[in-house]
């Protein structure tokens, strides 16, 4: 049992908060995503509950026992880096058996361990090779190895796939999840894509200059983002946002049109995912600048109300530059947003 | 100009260089130390081998290098890790520790001399303390281990700043990354240090090792300074061949024995601290 928990974490770099207050529980065997731009903080709270780094204040917490003054090493954790840190100077084996020669283990517990792991990540073949003479994808395979070798309670992992190919980014996305959930260990995940992390996670934490601004699972993230900035940052192409103004008891005057709303005190934002608009008779009328067909479907940026409007449209459609589209808003889908606090509005 | 051509003429300046200033007094030397005077000939290192004092200023070169290479290598490493640890005042720190580097051995020699001899630093200072009664001439040949001693002291504090610029590189070119997962995975900093920076350290540690113990089998001036004639070494007969004996074949033998000897280190050296094949470091 590995729950985390995270509590009142704040870090200073001199003049700089990195972190404020966070607060996070991450359930036992959990595979939580910490998603945001570069800089926004995801990085160093791993390594604080890691313990490369120390927090300024607060606790971390991991399966019930603190730990943020304990070394990396009794945290039970084991990491996975960025660039790998597959050492360069020993075999892959040696690699993957590295955190259990320190522990001191026996040679036969290191070799079963090891030849496990490694035929979990399919590079059994690749044991007696250096790194140098390992691909990319390759030596990605060796840093997860080598954190399963630990059989660790946490798996941290660092950008991981940041730094593999596209094709390989998205067929080791799917073995990741896979291995991680039959070996049962509470996963911590920092990405900057949010389609690894929609993909892979049980919750998305989305990070924004230091805090958590909504931590709940992908659907509900991407469906019920609970600020503008997690609208705006998940979804590709993200939220379309328009200025709405009071029409009085819980009406809404959106681009010339009036939509029902919230009964809050205006002005508000009206927000709408650019597939959740159908072509109709009635509703917000747009001018076509840039038709992108994609295949699947067809990607549409138009012009309304002096702002960028995109809409996914069916790829069957003809639209050409400079057509006027009467767009429809799926009611159901439509969020609020303050443009004050910039939190949702319900 | 053909582009084929030009690779060889772009290097042709260095490669007269050489020739002229290192290829042709090599071999100059080759053929002094080869020649009496009619024909190849082993006369001279025949010679040189069978005086007396050849076993002994080789025996002295010998254990010379072997006390002073080992602590410097030590001490380089150790000083090499703290500055690298340093986050602030790093390159004071490092330009103080190679200021030895910029004074010419015969200075530090007479340096170390300053320290040792009958009215040096070292006799006043006892003799102040009241722990001896009367300054005490500490460098004759009835103290031979005193002298060893002056000498090893001078070597290390004159040219272990030489090892320490290149390990201190070697260890900056070390990614950070490796540290963090060692740290991670359970290696406490003796293992990392161990583990990590000594084998990624490896080709570093080959070029200081080979450079210091190529210098420590020249040394001479250092040795002349505190030692005169008390402690011969390989250097210091050549020296006396060519400039007291007027012998410039036998000169010149002794100078293909030291660069031999060098030779033969300088591979044993490579092999040891070799890279494993396939492993990129």
């Amino acid at each position: 049992m590995a729950e985390i928990q995270i509590k009142n974490v704040a870090k200073q770099f001199g003049e700089y908060q990195a972190l404020h207050d966070i607060n996070l529980t991450i359930a036992d065997q959990e595979f939580m995503v910490l998603l945001g731009a570069s800089g926004c903080g995801k990085s160093t709270l791993l390594r604080i509950i890691c313990g490369l780094e120390t927090a300024t204040t607060g606790e971390v917490w991991i399966g019930g026992r603190r730990v943020d003054h304990l070394a990396p090493k009794d945290r039970g954790i084991s990491m996975v880096f960025q660039n790998y840190a597959v050492f360069p100077h020993l075999t892959v084996f040696e690699n993957i058996g590295f955190g259990l020669r320190m522990q001191k283990m026996s040679n036969d517990e290191v070799k079963r361990r090891v030849e496990r792991t490694a035929t979990l990540m399919h590079i059994e073949q690749l044991l007696q090779r250096y790194s140098g003479e390992l691909s990319g994808g390759q030596r990605q395979r060796v840093a997860v190895a080598r954190a399963l070798a630990m059989e660790p309670d946490v798996i941290l992992m660092d950008e991981p796939l940041s730094n593999l190919d596209a094709l390989l980014r998205m067929e080791m996305r799917a073995e990741l999840k896979g291995v991680l959930a039959e070996s049962k260990t509470t996963a911590i995940y920092v990405t900057h894509d949010q389609v690894e992390a929609m993909s892979m996670a049980d919750r998305i934490s989305v990070m924004h200059e230091g805090k958590i601004v909504q931590a709940a699972s992908p659907i509900e993230v991407y469906r019920n983002p609970a600020a503008e900035f997690v609208a705006s940052f998940i979804g590709n192409p993200p939220m379309n946002f328009l200025n709405a103004t009071p029409a009085g008891d819980g009406k809404w005057s959106v681009a010339g049109n009036v939509v029902d709303g919230p009964r809050a005190n205006g002005p508000l934002q009206f927000a709408i995912r650019p597939e959740d608009m159908q072509l109709s008779d009635a509703g917000l009328t747009a001018t076509a600048k840039v038709v992108e067909p994609l295949g699947a479907h067809l990607l549409v940026t138009c012009e309304l109300d002096g702002k960028m409007f995109r809409a996914v449209l069916d790829s069957d459609l003809t639209v050409n530059p400079g057509d006027a589209l009467t767009l429809a808003p799926q009611a159901d889908r439509v969020r609020w947003f303050d443009p004050g606090t910039t939190l949702a509005v319900a | 100009m053909s582009a084929r051509y030009l690779p060889y003429i772009l290097i042709l300046p260095v490669t007269l260089f050489l020739c002229i200033f290192f290829l042709y007094p090599f071999v100059l030397v080759a053929q002094q130390a080869f020649s009496t005077g009619n024909g190849f000939t082993l006369d001279n290192f025949r010679n040189v081998t069978g005086h007396w004092k050849f076993p002994i200023s080789l025996k002295n070169t010998l254990l010379l290098a072997a006390a002073v290479v080992p602590v410097q290598v030590v001490l380089a490493l150790l000083m090499a890790t703290m500055v690298s640890r340093m986050k602030k005042g790093r390159d004071m720190v490092l330009y103080i520790w190679t200021i030895p580097l910029g004074i010419s051995d015969l200075a530090a020699g007479i340096i170390w001399l300053a320290i040792f001899e009958q009215s040096g630093f070292l006799n006043s200072m006892l003799s102040g303390l009241g722990v001896i009664d009367k300054p005490a001439n500490l460098l004759t040949y009835q103290n031979p281990w005193i002298v060893f001693v002056a000498i090893a002291l001078a070597e290390i504090w004159r040219a272990t700043a030489i090892m320490l610029v290149i390990l201190v590189a070697g260890i900056g070119l070390i990614p950070r990354e490796y540290y963090e997962a060692a740290e991670v995975f359970g290696a406490s900093p003796w293992k990392r240090f161990m583990r990590i920076t000594l084998p990624l350290l490896r080709p570093s540690l080959s070029t200081a090792l080979v450079i210091r113990v190529i210098l420590a089998f020249e040394v001479f001036a250092v040795v002349q300074a505190i030692g005169g004639t008390l402690f011969p070494v390989l250097m210091s007969e050549t020296f006396n061949y060519q400039f007291e004996l007027l012998n410039g074949g036998a000169a010149a033998a002794i100078a293909l024995i030291i660069l031999a000897i060098s030779i033969g280190f300088t591979v044993m050296i490579l092999r040891l601290l070799r890279v494993p094949k396939g492993a990129t470091i």
